[in-house]
């Protein structure tokens, strides 16, 4: 694509500081693009924050995971900096309002992960309704002994109701996948009605709490916000079902921990499915990893090898776009 | 046991000496009549209700969440009219011996009948109920549930999660294969075959391939899917998943051959018998990374002893056998089973029946 010299003169003026080992095509798209400096902490694990701080110094660029916190701390050491690409379609690691109090743009990774993520929390809500990681330690440990007509039996999606907490993209892309497996009728819940998109699956838009009452399936994919924080709490478990099960892949802030703990420990819900966790990683010693009708994954939505590459290579040119005060191919309006 | 249960509307009636004498000849002399049952294990409740309410026959049962021992039903079966089995029992030459002339009907509560003898049952004009169609839904459900779990590393994160492995969100942690733009290959395009395509349709699959003994252009047109050789099965498909019965066609057919013949980025699923895969060349093949990994919901032996060499790989996913266990399915099995057996008994048309 057709860069004028006047461009790349202008981003070798800049200095970016990428927070951690981003996949090779996405360092490769920043090397590709000639100019700016970058400075990479070039390891699998996240950047200490000290470091952190004193790396974004007079950075004009930041390429950042979910894991960087990007505070008014982090923008005051900063200083120079105008534009943030972010590695995620999630935005709650990043301070929205000092950000945009600054003039600096934000890019993030949507779309590009929807069908990694959908299919994960699919995997996800089929692992914890058929039993899976119940039934092969059975295997490993001799617990399986012949065939049992009512051993193991896990609950099916045919002829059920399925209750989507946040009918965005994610939600949408989960509500295409379960359609074939039976499911009698979808409902779902959010800030407001999204009436043409929820018509494909004919679903219904309802209250939290007729969601909770009616399904037998809860799927979490909407974003964290001041308004969905903690919205899966006692209240709302002890609505659900005894016989349903509960999956979050959205953020584990949304999720009431304890409460969910109590609601499987009382058999007010049957199970339960988590992606995402407070805190990330889990302490191993936290009592929902003791459960056997609660599985929990370690937050790999969009682990598939062509979409963590796909992400690095948006981020990056969301990055680059931003350095030239360019429209970026997923900018986050603020 | 079996005999009291199916007493106990008597006990109203007892008022006397007398009368239990008379009541319990007549009870005598009914049970006399009616055609005697054996059922091999403890069935889900739907279908007890079904063979009791009925009063068509007189009931004995292994009841036991445990598989009846081979000497108690040959014993058990002699002179029975119809035998209620599961694919645990092995329905053979002997049995049918030691059954006798009397008997009518075999029902057995799977869809699977390789553990049943065809040729003997022909020979001694019985006939053979199944369960085809009430578990479709579940075995297919349970087949892509599989597929995600070994494709996304379901077990493998989850081991992780309890262990301490997992750190820090990283960028190619964890990272599995995604359906998005693949090639799934279906080894048995049947019933459940077609019910995994459809499931696995709005997860971006671009493109179906199927092998079977001859085309079933009806079945492929709904995906819709087409007919291959096994050779280009294996070449082609990102993901292999085998649906098909076990025959002497199907026996062994995935071996090293197959194997060697697949990409190996392939993900290779078996929810169909055990006996259709050569386990010693899949070991070799995941080992030797040959293919990227491996989910079996059925194997050989069933269960399979917990220091076969599978279990040392973390790219081979183990399930006991479950792909029809849900509640509602395995009620219904129970109740198509017992629909299939009386209508055996009484010289019916069954809902389900094996053609011999």
């Amino acid at each position: 694509f057709f860069r004028p010299r006047r461009m790349r003169a202008l981003l070798r003026a800049m200095e970016v500081f990428v927070t951690r080992r981003i996949p090779p095509a996405g360092l490769r798209t920043l090397s590709e693009a000639g100019g700016c400096a970058v400075r990479l902490w070039d390891s699998e694990e996240p950047v200490p924050r000290a470091e952190l701080l004193a790396a974004v110094a007079g950075k004009q660029g930041l390429l950042c995971l979910l894991s960087d916190r990007v505070d008014r701390e982090l923008l005051e050491a900063a200083g120079a900096l105008k534009v943030i690409s972010t590695m995620s379609v999630g935005f709650d690691h990043l301070d929205l309002h000092e950000i945009k109090k600054r003039g600096i743009r934000v890019g993030y990774t949507p779309d590009v992960l929807t069908d990694a993520t959908a299919e994960l929390s699919v995997a996800l809500l089929l692992a914890t309704c058929r039993r899976l990681p119940e039934s092969a330690e059975e295997v490993k440990n001799g617990g399986w002994t012949t065939w049992k007509p009512l051993w193991m039996c896990g609950y099916g999606l045919s002829g059920s109701t399925v209750g989507i907490i946040g009918l965005g993209r994610i939600g949408q892309a989960v509500a295409r996948r379960l359609k074939p497996f039976g499911v009698k009728k979808f409902l779902y819940t959010g800030s407001r009605p999204k009436t043409e998109i929820a018509a494909e699956f004919q679903a219904e838009f309802v209250p939290i709490t007729r969601l909770a009452e009616e399904a037998d399936f809860v799927v979490v994919t909407c974003a964290l916000t001041p308004e969905t924080q903690g919205i899966c709490n006692k209240d709302f478990f002890s609505r659900m079902r005894k016989n349903a099960v509960f999956i979050n892949t959205s953020r584990g802030a949304v999720v009431n921990q304890e409460d969910l703990y109590d609601a499987l420990v009382n058999g007010q819900i049957a199970a339960a499915g988590l992606d995402v966790t407070t805190p990330e990683p889990l302490p191993t010693d936290h009592p929902l990893l003791s459960l056997k009708n609660c599985v929990i994954l370690p937050h790999i939505g969009s682990a598939t090898y062509t979409t963590r590459n796909t992400m690095s290579v948006l981020a990056a040119n969301n990055l680059l776009a931003g350095l030239r005060g360019e429209p970026m191919p997923s900018e986050l309006l603020l | 046991m079996g005999i009291l249960r199916h007493l106990r509307w008597l006990k109203p009636l007892l008022a006397s000496k007398f009368h239990i004498c008379c009541n319990s000849q007549a009870a005598e002399v009914a049970r006399q009549q009616l055609p005697r049952i054996y059922v091999t294990r403890r069935i889900p409740p739907e279908g007890a209700k079904i063979l009791r309410q009925a009063g068509l026959c007189h009931i004995e049962q292994w009841d036991s969440d445990d598989p009846v021992p081979r000497s108690e039903l040959l014993k058990k079966v002699a002179g029975i009219q119809g035998l209620y089995c599961l694919l645990t029992e092995t329905i053979d030459a002997e049995v049918l011996d030691a059954a006798g002339s009397s008997l009518r009907v075999v029902s057995t509560m799977s869809v699977g009948y390789d553990h049943v003898s065809l040729d003997e049952l022909k020979k001694r004009g019985i006939r053979l109920g199944y369960t085809p169609d009430v578990l479709t839904e579940a075995a297919a459900e349970l087949t892509v549930a599989l597929l995600l779990a070994t494709s996304r590393r379901l077990m493998e994160a989850v081991d992780e999660a309890k262990s301490g492995g997992w750190g820090s969100w990283k960028p190619l942690w964890m990272c599995g294969y995604g359906l998005t733009g693949s090639t799934v290959g279906i080894l048995g395009l049947g019933r459940i075959g077609k019910a995994v395509a459809t499931r696995l349709k709005p997860f971006g699959v671009k493109k179906f391939l199927y092998t079977n003994s001859a085309p079933r252009p009806e079945m492929a047109a709904a995906i819709p899917a087409e007919f291959v050789p096994l050779e280009e099965l294996a070449r082609c498909s990102d993901f292999i998943i085998v649906c098909c019965a076990l025959t002497p066609g199907t026996k062994g057919i995935c071996n090293s051959r197959m194997f060697s013949q697949m990409k190996d980025t392939a993900i290779f699923i078996n929810t169909s018998r055990g006996g259709v895969v050569n386990q010693d060349d899949l070991y070799q093949a995941l080992a030797n990374g040959r293919i990227a990994a491996a989910g079996l919901d059925v194997t050989v032996p069933e269960p399979l002893p917990t220091d076969h060499p599978l279990f040392k790989l973390k790219n081979c996913v183990i399930l006991p056998h479950i792909a029809s266990a849900t509640w509602s399915t395995r009620n219904a099995m129970a109740v198509l089973a017992a629909n299939n057996l009386l209508a055996g008994l009484t010289g019916d048309a069954m809902e389900k029946e094996v053609f011999l």
